[in-house]
């Protein structure tokens, strides 16, 4: 199932929280809303669930006007950050809930309500608890409650809110995988809110970088750690450095000195270059952007060094092999290998 | 005990016993220890006469019927005060607690005047009172309906004792459940929608069953205090012995006419209950707190 | 009248989409009607008993009512209520705060059970509350010859209605103190005992400190209940006009007596206190309700 979300706008007595967002997402497609607190990711996830009204806009399912029906109507399965699941009720009658609750017409009768739940858990991983009460389970145990649950009334969509912020690290990681695997399977439309970027660069086919209620950007997760279109998604994804440079006859500068990299058909002016610490190629000659170390820290296999460029305290961090023998003061030349400029 | 750098335990344990056994336990005690000094058969008498057990029924019944249409209203009342915004809110929201400030004398001779045949709410159900007559007025109405006319005499009847009952009850299922409702998730409410299902079976299948333990509480308060009640309901039952006389109005009948015996054995009758019904709320506060991890 | 999400609308703007319910609300109309409901359901029950008593009290104009209060009565009502008050307040304060000190502050055996034997009175009928003292001091039981020798009047008299009193309104401040003081832990308690000072001084300076607003709050309910008890009194205090009865008391002999508008006028002071407790209560609630602990419990 198609998701479109045409130009929706969405007001929170007048704070807009989503400023005229416009997204298509891809039949079959496991794709993550990425961003900080307040930019609107969960607000456009609620929208596309019913759960809150757009102020102005549509948001279309196939070929047909999601923005018509109520919540209820619009079948889509919904994972929420702190799971919902009903304390009242079995691991068993949580996940039976959505098809119990349908009208007598489509009511599925007992015995395959309860064949289909049981069904579920098992794609779950969850056989053999289905008389626990959710108090009784652990946090990991819980999310596979809520996904059983949303499944089970055979989404159109699948939407999940942060479904792993609740977990501890390596339980999440794990969670990850096999949250992969079920989709590969099951093969739902699956839209997810994470703020974690790792998270969604692993999980995700595409992802979409959001911030102040805007999309800043959608791409896979190539095309948006390599690419990144601004300077906001190259400091939220990734680690980055900005030097202010001016470029002159299709060549960037720092100051006086060349860098020796091409900017061809950008115009004369000022710029903020942006490269990833891991970009970079150590140059022995050449123009080249040159700094002395004035930190440096362990990061996993390498050595990220903070260097102190030109007279006027720019700084910028590259990655060092971890045996290289820069120490305090140590002067190195590099050129990036991946950048981009955005006007300062 | 826990090693505490704290001092006065010694003395506050000790002063809080000491008060606790003179002013409450040893009178409750003298009282049951009287009950015991009257041989069994007399017990036995006493509690089955015609007139205890009539006044033990009205007492039960109307106080299971007062705290049955508390719960009702109650749970509507937390309702609107914890889902909805009106003006008048928080008045209404202070004026629930009157009930447990009003002195129940006061309350009792209100009421008595408010729903007498003359008063302005027992007049409503008077034959030839106002809300008869306008209804005799509707001629349009079909089936006849225009010819319905209440004849309902609340006061110095067991319609009073449940008026008086439901006021001083009032408050226990709605300050038991205002908290719970307050402090219901609406993503629980959000996920029954996301799964289909209607307002009203997510009311009743997903709020409601989070709310029992505290309706249940609010019950047990409401009908333990409804049993034991006096004040309030002497004033407007009437107090007709077998129709409208209620166990502790015949304690204190009993120890007017000095047969401490027979009131000993009511009173300890009622205390057993009243027992019965702390354990009870106790049970149900500790299996709330094992199945849903909070009352 | 109701919420609605505050949707801004320009021209500039597509037209806004179907706008669905959401799903954690009802219908405007099912609203409206329930409130309607609760509305009514309070004025009869609550709202308008209330309007009546004072209503009562001046149907018979100004003069009338405050002639009710120099009878004399009325008078020695309002003086004996005041006094029973004065002394069972004060007695149950003491108690309250060394119970919850005790049970707030130390784990020891048994400490739930102590918690429910505090709360019965709550429990038992005032009527059994009043007995209770009659069958310990009454002229028909054990002590009753001995008190009678001695001259020592219990019931019938000033010392039963204040024993009564405190009885029905035993739990009222340690009910409010223990949780308050659960939720604070003892962090506070031990840090100045660290620093040097005194239990005294650990008391009154940090501890008091602390719950003070609950205490007064404690203090506020347990005075309008002992101020209003009817059941118990009645029993203990043998209605002699003019020197056993209270307030409560005078009315109801003014009410049998027909005398309604009387009856009806030392309501009215009662009413009044109740309103100025709720009022009161409810300023305490909105503006130091985090430093109440059982604001919804009672």
């Amino acid at each position: 199932m198609e998701i479109r979300v045409e130009n929706v706008i969405k007001e929170f007595s007048r704070y807009p929280a989503l400023d005229n967002v416009s997204l298509g997402v891809r039949s079959g497609e496991l794709i993550a809303l990425l961003g900080p607190s307040g930019s609107g990711k969960t607000t456009l996830l609620r929208l596309i669930a019913g759960l809150e009204n757009p102020t102005a806009g549509r948001i279309f399912f196939g070929e047909e006007d999601a923005s018509q029906k109520t919540v209820q109507e619009r079948n889509v399965g919904f994972v929420f950050q702190a799971y919902a699941l009903f304390r009242n009720m079995t691991v068993l009658e949580n996940v039976s809930f959505g098809l119990k609750v349908r009208p007598r017409a489509t009511r599925p009768p007992k015995s395959e309500i309860r064949r289909r739940a049981l069904e579920l858990l098992d794609l779950v991983q969850l056989n053999g608890l289905e008389k626990r009460y959710p108090q009784q389970l652990s946090g990991g145990q819980r999310q596979r409650v809520a996904l059983a649950r949303a499944l089970a009334i055979e989404p159109r969509v699948l939407l999940l809110d942060e479904p792993f912020g609740a977990l501890d690290a390596q339980v999440r990681k794990e969670l990850r995988k096999w949250l992969r695997e079920i989709h590969d399977r099951t093969g739902h439309t699956t839209v997810f809110v994470t703020h974690d970027q790792e998270e969604a660069l692993e999980l995700a086919d595409r992802l979409v970088v959001m911030s102040r209620g805007k999309i800043e950007q959608v791409g896979t997760p190539d095309e948006v750690y390599d690419k990144p279109n601004s300077p906001f998604v190259f400091d939220f994804i990734g680690e980055s450095s900005a030097l202010p440079v001016t470029v002159q006859g299709g060549e960037v500068w720092l100051g006086d000195r060349a860098l020796g990299l091409r900017a061809e058909g950008t115009a004369p002016g000022s710029y903020r270059l942006y490269f990833r610490p891991h970009d970079v190629d150590l140059v022995d000659d050449g123009p080249a952007l040159v700094g002395v170390v004035a930190g440096a820290r362990r990061v996993a296999g390498l050595r990220r060094v903070e260097l102190e460029i030109g007279g006027d305290g720019a700084r910028a961090e590259i990655d060092l092999p971890h045996d290289h023998p820069a120490g305090e003061r140590t002067r190195i030349a590099f050129r990036p290998r991946l950048w981009s400029l955005f006007p300062a | 005990m826990r090693p505490s750098v704290i001092p006065g335990f010694g003395l506050s344990l000790g002063y809080t016993l000491t008060w606790l056994s003179l002013i409450v336990l040893i009178p409750i005690i003298g009282l049951f220890l009287k009950a015991a000094q009257v041989p069994l058969d007399e017990i036995v008498k006493i509690a089955t006469a015609a007139r205890t057990w009539h006044a033990l029924e009205v007492s039960f019944g109307s106080s299971l019927i007062a705290a049955l249409v508390n719960v009702v209203f109650g749970v509507l009342i937390a309702w609107v005060l914890v889902r909805y915004k009106f003006p008048g809110k928080r008045l209404l929201d202070a004026i629930v607690d009157l009930p447990f400030a009003l002195p129940t004398a006061v309350a009792g001779i209100a009421l008595s005047a408010l729903y007498a045949k003359k008063g302005w709410v027992g007049s409503l159900f008077t034959p030839g009172g106002p809300l008869n007559e306008w209804i005799a007025a509707q001629t349009w109405l079909p089936f006849g309906l225009s010819s319905f006319q209440f004849d309902w005499k609340i006061a110095y009847t067991p319609s009073g004792i449940v008026i008086a009952l439901i006021f001083i009850g009032l408050p226990f299922v709605v300050r038991t459940v205002q908290p719970v409702l307050e402090e219901f998730e609406a993503e629980l409410e959000e996920a029954a929608a996301t799964l289909g299902a209607n307002r009203l079976q997510t009311i009743t299948q997903v709020i409601l069953p989070r709310l029992t333990p505290a309706i249940l509480t609010g019950f047990a308060l409401a009908f333990a205090r409804a049993v034991g009640e006096y004040g309030s309901v002497i004033f407007i039952a009437g107090n007709i012995p077998g129709v409208s006389e209620i166990a502790p109005l015949l304690i204190v009948i009993k120890l007017e006419e000095f047969d401490q015996a027979g009131a000993a054995v009511i009173a300890g009758i009622m205390l057993l209950i009243a027992f019965a019904m702390l354990l009870v709320i106790n049970l149900i506060q500790a299996w709330a707190r094992r199945r849903f991890g909070d009352v | 009248m109701f919420e609605r999400e505050g949707a801004v609308y320009d021209s500039r703007r597509p037209i806004a989409p179907h706008q669905h319910l959401r799903p954690t609300t009802e219908r405007a109309w099912v609203k409206v009607l329930l409130i309607s409901i609760a509305l009514i359901y309070m004025l009869a029950i609550v709202v308008l008993p209330l309007i009546q008593v004072f209503f009562e009290a001046f149907r018979k104009g100004f003069d009338t009512y405050f002639a009710s209060f120099e009878d004399r009565g009325a008078q020695t009502a309002i003086q004996l209520t005041l006094t029973v008050a004065a002394i069972a307040v004060p007695l149950n304060l003491v108690f309250g705060v060394a119970a919850s000190w005790a049970v707030a502050k130390f784990e020891f055996w048994g400490k739930s059970f102590l918690i429910t034997l505090i709360d019965l009175p709550f429990s038992v009928s005032p009527v059994v509350s009043g007995m209770v003292y009659v069958l310990l001091f009454g002229a028909q039981s054990a002590l009753g010859p001995w008190l009678k020798a001695n001259d020592i009047e219990i019931i019938f008299a000033v010392p039963g209605i204040v024993l009564a009193t405190v009885f029905v309104t035993f739990p009222f401040i340690a009910r409010e103190l223990i949780p308050l003081m659960q939720a604070q832990g003892n962090t506070d308690e031990e840090a100045a005992i660290s620093l040097g000072a005194s239990g005294w001084q650990t008391f009154w300076r940090v501890t008091l400190p602390n719950i003070k607003w609950g205490l007064l709050y404690g203090v506020l309910l347990c005075n309008a209940r002992a101020m209003g008890e009817f059941g118990a009194v009645s029993v203990v205090s043998g209605h002699i006009r003019g020197q056993t009865t209270t307030m409560p008391l005078e009315i109801e002999i003014l009410y049998n007596e027909y005398n309604f508008t009387g009856a009806f006028a030392v309501a009215s002071l009662l009413a009044m206190l109740a309103l100025l407790t709720l009022v009161f209560k409810s300023l305490l609630e909105w503006r130091y309700g985090d430093e109440l602990a059982g604001t919804r419990r009672h």
